[in-house]
């Protein structure tokens, strides 16, 4: 149970050392060193108190309920992604995110029915660092914050305008907000229990394979499922970092192990919440 | 009595395999579209009505598995997926360190692809339809899945025509693509130990999720 004290110990450790071992060769993660750090911490977290009161959530809760729960902050959800739409340019998705919560509200009772998809209202996925993406904000650096996991610059800066637009902060009392954001958490954390099995599978580094994940992640949702796709028979070195042509290859020799190393960690937290959103997503990979 | 129905079993099977082996070669011309549309119902199919599989354990995965390498592999064009994957490494490599390379990267995307099936609890398809161009040779066809609470979650298949049919090069899950996410681990791995580490850090990697393994391993034997 003390991992994560000391994991937390390791991280201010790191990042003291951070800047004397050279594993960041990806020009999107400058900070390599220091984020690996708080992502091993985020990790424990995880372990120790994220996965098993998520399981304990999945097994107290029959699935209906976990739907309920699921669907009722989805709708409060909505409010604010139909803003965004609004913000972004898209007025007929801001209608029909606004149509969802009128419905789902109301004949839904209170949201815990998702009766505006059945009527063909699809559910959106929006927030203030898209909105901020397609108003051309470049991503900026990658980062892993503690307890909330992956985020560029950019989505940093849009999460804290999500929290500041988020009613779930603004009710009353304060017990029921804390008791809200709380369940919330754990509710998409269940839902991401099979996402992040499967991840820790499939992975071989499983920082590297998160963080990647996140930014094509991101950069999907910001072009609502249709990035334009880089050409298929480009080569490799031109297609993934363009701004440093040659750079990588020559000093491949030198190159440290350290990488290897980060195999098999627990999974973190909200990195994981953020790379596959959608529970749907571990069991979206069965589709043949 | 017993024997005749054996008989009668086998000539069944034998029959079956025909139909099947008949139904390989239609696909050949079988739109990619159709063809992505009946193998995912036809997996979800047999996994919803086997009961071994639905047991769950070892047993189940690796009835998942075969299943798998039955019906879904022969659509998976794997040395393109590979070749993508590893970049521009790939050309470095020898045929041998190439096909072993392949033969250990399609065992982890099997693995894990079972893993994911296990997952599956009664989630809708929709099969979007195909914009493409009848004389297209390289498509996208789009599944969503759809689950209530959350915006419906992508697959794309990334397809290219071949003499033997539709195959697949790329699979993006919500917009995260496959073989793009496995290109920064290779990469780094191939430059810290070149290619034959990167196929034992893959081989390690299989071994430790081998369902064999975890049901006859020592250790395995000794927790129960």
């Amino acid at each position: 149970m003390k991992r994560w004290v000391t994991n937390l110990a390791i991280a201010l450790l790191l990042s003291g050392a951070a800047g004397c071992a050279t594993t960041g060769s990806d020009p999107r993660d400058p900070y390599e060193e220091w984020n690996r750090g708080v992502w091993a911490f985020n990790e424990g977290l995880d372990q120790d108190f994220g996965r098993p009161i998520a399981r304990a959530y999945t097994e107290v809760f029959p699935a209906p309920v976990r739907t309920w729960v699921r669907n009722f902050f989805a709708n409060i959800d909505d409010l604010w992604i139909g803003a965004n739409n609004l913000m972004q340019g898209k007025p007929v998705d801001a209608i029909n995110d606004w149509a969802r919560f009128a419905f789902n509200s109301t004949i839904g009772l209170l949201g815990i029915n998702d009766v505006a998809s059945e009527m063909g209202l699809e559910k959106h996925d929006e927030d203030f660092g898209q909105t901020m993406a397609t108003w051309r904000v470049d991503d900026g650096a990658y980062h892993v914050w503690p307890i909330f996991g992956s985020r560029t610059t950019r989505d940093s800066i849009g999460q804290l305008v999500d929290w500041y637009a988020d009613p779930v902060f603004r009710w009353h009392p304060k017990s029921v907000v804390w008791g809200s954001v709380t369940l919330r958490f754990f509710s998409r954390r269940a839902d991401l229990l099979d996402a992040s099995r499967i991840l820790e599978e499939a992975a071989l580094d499983k920082y590297v394979f998160q963080r990647d994940a996140y930014l094509q992640r991101r950069r999907s949702l910001i072009y609502d499922g249709n990035p334009p796709r880089a050409e298929r028979e480009v080569p490799r070195a031109e297609a993934e970092d363009p701004q440093q042509p040659s750079v990588a290859v020559p000093a491949a020799a030198e190159a440290p192990v350290a990488q290897a190393s980060h195999r098999a960690a627990p999974e973190a937290v909200e990195a994981a919440v953020q790379l596959l959103e959608a529970p749907a997503a571990s069991a979206a990979s069965s589709g043949g | 009595m017993f024997p005749k129905f054996a008989w009668i079993a086998t000539a069944a099977a034998t029959a079956a395999f025909a139909l099947a082996d008949g139904a390989q070669a239609q696909q050949e011309t079988t739109a990619p579209d159709v063809l992505v549309k009946n193998v995912t119902l036809e997996v979800v199919d047999i996994i919803q009505k086997d009961k071994d599989i639905q047991g769950g354990g070892a047993a189940a995965r690796q009835k998942v598995i075969a299943l798998i390498e039955a019906k879904v592999l022969p659509h998976f064009n794997f040395q393109a997926m590979t070749a993508s994957a590893v970049g521009r490494s790939w050309d470095k490599g020898s045929p041998d360190q190439k096909a072993r390379l392949m033969e250990e990267f399609k065992t982890l995307l099997v693995r894990t692809y079972a893993s994911a099936l296990s997952a599956y609890s009664n989630q809708k398809f929709d099969f979007r339809p195909l914009r493409a161009k009848p004389t297209d040779t390289d498509v996208t066809v789009n599944v969503r899945v759809i689950q209530t609470g959350t915006q419906p979650v992508t697959i794309d298949y990334d397809m290219e025509k071949k003499p033997t049919g539709w195959k697949v090069w790329d699979v993006r899950i919500g917009g995260i693509s496959l073989v793009a996410n496995y290109r920064t681990e290779f990469d780094n791995l191939v430059r810290e130990s070149g290619i034959e580490g990167l196929i034992k850090a893959l081989q390690a990697k299989n071994s430790s999720l081998d369902p064999a393994n975890a049901a006859n391993s020592p250790a395995g034997a000794q927790k129960k």
